[in-house]
């Protein structure tokens, strides 16, 4: 949610039941400002809440001038104070993905994992019981990561490509009319696109390239069926 | 279109006097008033020696047409005309009968051609070939009727030369060759009166298709009517393209491009049934409806409940709690209810369900209660019945088939209701304005199996759940099954508010199972929200818990009720020994959350306060991470629970379905069954040595026997 229409968008999320009570709603608006200032991003996005069992962490991504951009998420337990979080790396996500279970809201805390790793000692090998410590900053931030590249979604046309490379804003964007906001396809993930280049030419031919540079929603597993059966 | 007619079947003869009171009475009978064609009538005398006459003339008609089947016209079959006309528009026959006595050999193709095409303009082009033939052509002084080119709600216009069109400027004469060969569609008539047979003829083309709401006999109309505006060339030769293009274009109505059509957007359907929501009651009179309303409703203050969890972060947005608290005001209004509470939405992938959790007025659900019970009950005796006739089948066969050993477990009945996990009823909506439905109650079996499965909700209460272990019931069972778990699970109070009642029962004498019911304790002052906080011991749970079993109060499912002592002793005491269940106990009622069993090293509840910047003004909140969704809060004396979410427990695995059981033994193996390998050469030539070794042996010994009786015999 962009910091500047945030309570808007937060009445309009609320169906799901999830909300902010008002001194978190007043923090976060006056807090986003200064971040926005502070990191000079274009855009300050309300990313969301992960909930843990002693706090909660929520969390905002700045974005620069290039939306498409790697983004950079910050996160904070009192809507207050702001800390950068490291950009998530591939060793980040397969060492957290053994960890299971809640948050527990409290930043340094460090899992503790037992793995079985071959040690070579000179001549023998045998299996040693590891221990090794993550910690849940690391899987906060492979989470936040794996959040993002699965449903961040974008309608199409709120951002359009311009022929220098970077992607912009697009301030003539009225919305999705009733008929296209109910198909999958007027839809894309906001990350670089993975599937666009298998597309097929005959595919490519009816996208439109200054729009249509994201993959679309239309083709992701499990596909949408009819609820009745 | 394009159907060859059927041969026409000779019709009785009616008099031409009963024809002609029969034609007027269908004029006055049609739908369409047509208050010109009686007059047109009375112009045209009848006269038979016109009739007479117009049978040659229809000869030559269908001969000059290439109809063969009217070649054979006989004098009775002329009357077939007559006849036939129900098939056509009966405003128009009216005029096509007159004017058949009345023209006289007058065969001029032009005029049939005049004549038949406003016949086929009518809407029903099966007819007019028939028809056609009846036309001797027109006099002078009716033209008008012929050339009138009408759709199905036009009257006709007497005198005109010619007629309103529905849509263009008309045209004078047509040639034959523009006339399409418009089928026959229907069959003829049984001799029938005529009138009849008109309306059954229109009921029949004004049946709408299957697949449609449109109707054969809109279709043809708006078909000539498209065909008489455009004027194409050859129209018989487009005849099919522009059979398709009439169809497309009724369903794709030609926008104005001018000027926008407003959408009929579904918003604005929900609107209207939200703005019924906000109307009073209209009955009574208006200070009367004050009064009853501010004394006290069934209907709990939601408005107050969602500030106090808008304070936790909890909840839907003010607008939409309005909306539920009108909805519930509503279900309080159409049902005897005693009291209500706004239990939580549970969220679909379609759509979204709002629970109410309520309470009927003494007496008022048995009712409904008793007419289920029955159908289960004749259910069930039925499946008694099946498995006796079996058993006796099984018998007489000659080769006995292995019975199977395989029992289903014995149905543990549900509890009653008021009681246990069916203390409350659910009622469901999926959106404030649409109506309550009832959930059924639940039962044991269905709380077992819910456990095991897990499936999204997709809002409508009807889709089947399927699943393995097979789900016994549609979406609205796995709902109440899981709004049953969660009610079980999460519904806390501060420690207490509530209270058992005076009777300090034997608890031994009840087996240990616990008291059932609580009261609200009217000395109940509070607990410090900081305390609320803390301690996991301050709150309690005060809905009971369910049993492995799927009941809240346990019961033996061997105890066996008189019917299922009749129909298996033998085989059922041969399994008693085996069986001995155990009484499952659960945590009594009132029990604290500290008593709660953690799940991986994790705390089951997550207390907090509201707000951490001014506690003296907060509200305790407390959050279970075994129901991700479910919230309740507390403040002085007041306390609520809520659940919003999916409606399914935390699980830190992904879920996995269960595998389908191992295939069961179909027989018991033995050697009869088994494929054994034959014999190998050696191990035969081994045997028939050994046989011939014991044959040789038994030789021996009988002509040992032999001898001494030989020698017994010499002695």
């Amino acid at each position: 949610m962009d910091a500047e229409s945030l309570l808007l968008a937060l009445e309009l999320a609320s169906g799901s039941g999830q909300g902010l009570s008002p001194d978190r709603r007043a923090s976060l608006l006056t807090s986003l400002m200064l971040v926005k200032r502070d990191y000079r991003f274009d855009r300050v996005l309300f990313w969301g809440r992960i909930l843990g069992l002693v706090a909660d962490y929520y969390i905002a991504q700045g974005v620069s001038e290039d939306q498409l951009a790697p983004r950079k998420t910050l996160y904070s337990l009192n809507c207050m104070e702001w800390s950068l979080l490291p950009p998530a790396t591939k060793e980040m996500e397969t060492q957290t993905s053994v960890v299971k279970g809640r948050f527990m809201g409290d930043p340094s805390h460090e899992y503790e994992h037992t793995e079985l790793q071959k040690v070579n000692e000179g001549e023998k090998v045998f299996e040693e019981e590891v221990v090794v410590q993550i910690k849940e900053e690391t899987r906060l931030v492979s989470v936040i990561d794996q959040i993002d590249k699965a449903v961040a979604v974008i309608p199409r046309g709120a951002l359009f490509k311009t022929p220098f490379g970077p992607i912009n804003v697009n301030r003539t964007f009225e919305g999705l009319s009733l008929s296209e906001a109910k198909k999958l396809s007027s839809y894309f993930h906001f990350r670089e696109p993975v599937e666009l280049k298998n597309k097929t030419l005959l595919e490519k031919a009816e996208l439109d390239p200054s729009l249509d540079f994201m993959d679309s929603l239309e083709h992701d597993i499990p596909k949408d069926e009819d609820p009745r059966g | 279109m394009g159907d060859p007619p059927p041969d026409p079947e000779p019709p009785s003869q009616p008099t031409s006097s009963s024809r002609n009171s029969q034609v007027s009475e269908r004029r006055r009978s049609r739908e369409r008033t047509r208050p010109l064609v009686p007059e047109e009538l009375q112009q045209i005398p009848l006269d038979p020696q016109i009739l007479r006459g117009s049978q040659e003339v229809l000869s030559n008609q269908s001969n000059l047409r290439g109809w063969p089947q009217r070649a054979s016209l006989t004098p009775n079959e002329n009357l077939v005309f007559q006849a036939e006309d129900p098939y056509v528009n009966p405003g128009f026959s009216a005029e096509v009968q007159p004017q058949a006595y009345l023209s006289e050999g007058r065969l001029q193709a032009s005029h049939n051609a005049s004549l038949m095409l406003p016949q086929l303009q009518q809407g029903e082009g099966n007819l007019f070939q028939q028809l056609e033939s009846a036309y001797q052509g027109s006099p002078a002084d009716l033209p008008g009727q012929f050339t009138m080119y009408q759709r199905e709600d036009l009257p006709f216009s007497q005198g005109t030369q010619h007629g309103p069109y529905m849509r263009d400027d008309p045209t004078l004469q047509f040639s034959p060759s523009e006339l399409g060969f418009m089928s026959f569609n229907m069959e003829l008539p049984e001799p029938e009166p005529r009138e009849l047979a008109v309306q059954n003829a229109k009921a029949y083309l004004l049946q709408t298709s299957v697949n449609s709401d449109l109707s054969l006999y809109e279709h043809l109309a708006n078909l000539l009517t498209k065909i008489l505006n455009q004027r194409p060339e050859d129209p018989l030769f487009l005849l099919e393209s522009l059979n398709r293009t009439t169809q497309w274009e009724w369903f794709h109505p030609k926008l104005d491009t001018l000027r926008d059509d407003p959408e009929m957007q579904p918003t604005y359907e929900m609107a209207e049934r939200q703005k019924a929501l906000f109307g009073r009651s209209s009955s009574g009179e208006g200070e009367q409806e004050m009064e009853e309303e501010t004394a006290e409703t069934a209907v709990p203050n939601i408005m107050e409940k969602a500030f106090y969890f808008e304070q936790a972060g909890v909840g839907l947005s003010s607008d939409e709690s309005f909306r539920v608290f009108m909805a519930l005001k509503q279900l309080v209004e159409q049902q005897p209810i005693h009291t209500c509470r706004f239990w939580g939405k549970i969220l679909g992938l379609s759509r979204s369900y709002l629970v109410a959790e309520v309470e009927f007025r003494e007496g008022e659900e048995e009712a409904e209660e008793e007419e289920v019970e029955e159908m289960t009950e004749g259910g069930e005796g039925m499946e008694a019945h099946g498995e006796e006739e079996g058993d006796e089948d099984e018998d007489k066969a000659t080769d006995v088939i292995p019975k199977p050993t395989w029992k289903p477990p014995p149905v543990i009945p549900k509890e009653d209701s008021r009681t246990g996990t069916n203390r409350y009823l659910y009622f469901v909506c999926n959106e404030p304005g649409r109506p309550w439905m009832r959930l059924p109650h639940v039962t044991p079996i269905q709380i077992v199996q819910a456990r095991k499965i897990r499936k999204f909700f997709t809002g409508y209460l009807d889709a089947p759940v399927i699943s393995y272990p097979p789900f016994p019931g549609n979406e609205a069972n796995y709902l109440r099954a899981q709004i049953a778990r969660i009610s079980a699970a999460t519904h806390i109070s501060p420690l207490g508010f509530y209270q058992f009642g005076e009777e300090e029962g034997d608890e031994e004498e009840e087996g240990g199972a616990g008291r059932d019911s609580y009261e609200e304790n009217p000395d109940f002052e509070g607990i410090p929200v900081l305390e609320l906080v803390d301690s996991m011991a301050n709150w309690v749970h005060h809905t009971q818990h369910i049993l492995p079993q799927g009941r809240c109060t346990w019961v033996n499912p061997l105890q066996k009720t008189e019917e299922e002592e009749e129909l298996g002793e033998e085989e059922e005491k041969a399994d008693e020994g085996v069986e001995e269940v155990e009484q499952e106990v659960g945590p009594p009622l009132l029990t604290p959350l500290s008593e709660d069993a953690e799940i991986m090293h994790m705390a089951p509840w997550t207390a907090r306060l509201s707000c951490t910047l001014s506690p003296q003004y907060s509200v305790a909140v407390v959050r279970s991470n075994l129901w991700p969704g479910a919230y309740a809060y507390a403040s002085g004396k007041k306390f609520e629970n809520i659940y919003i979410g999916w409606g399914h427990k935390y699980s830190p695995e992904n879920f996995n379905p269960s595998l389908p059981a191992p295939i069961q033994h179909e027989y018991p193996s033995g050697p009869d069954t088994i494929e054994m390998s034959d014999p190998t050469v050696e191990e035969e030539q081994a045997l028939k040595a050994a046989q011939e070794q014991a044959l040789a042996a038994a030789e021996e010994e009988e002509e040992d026997e032999e001898e001494d009786e030989d020698e017994d015999q010499d002695d």
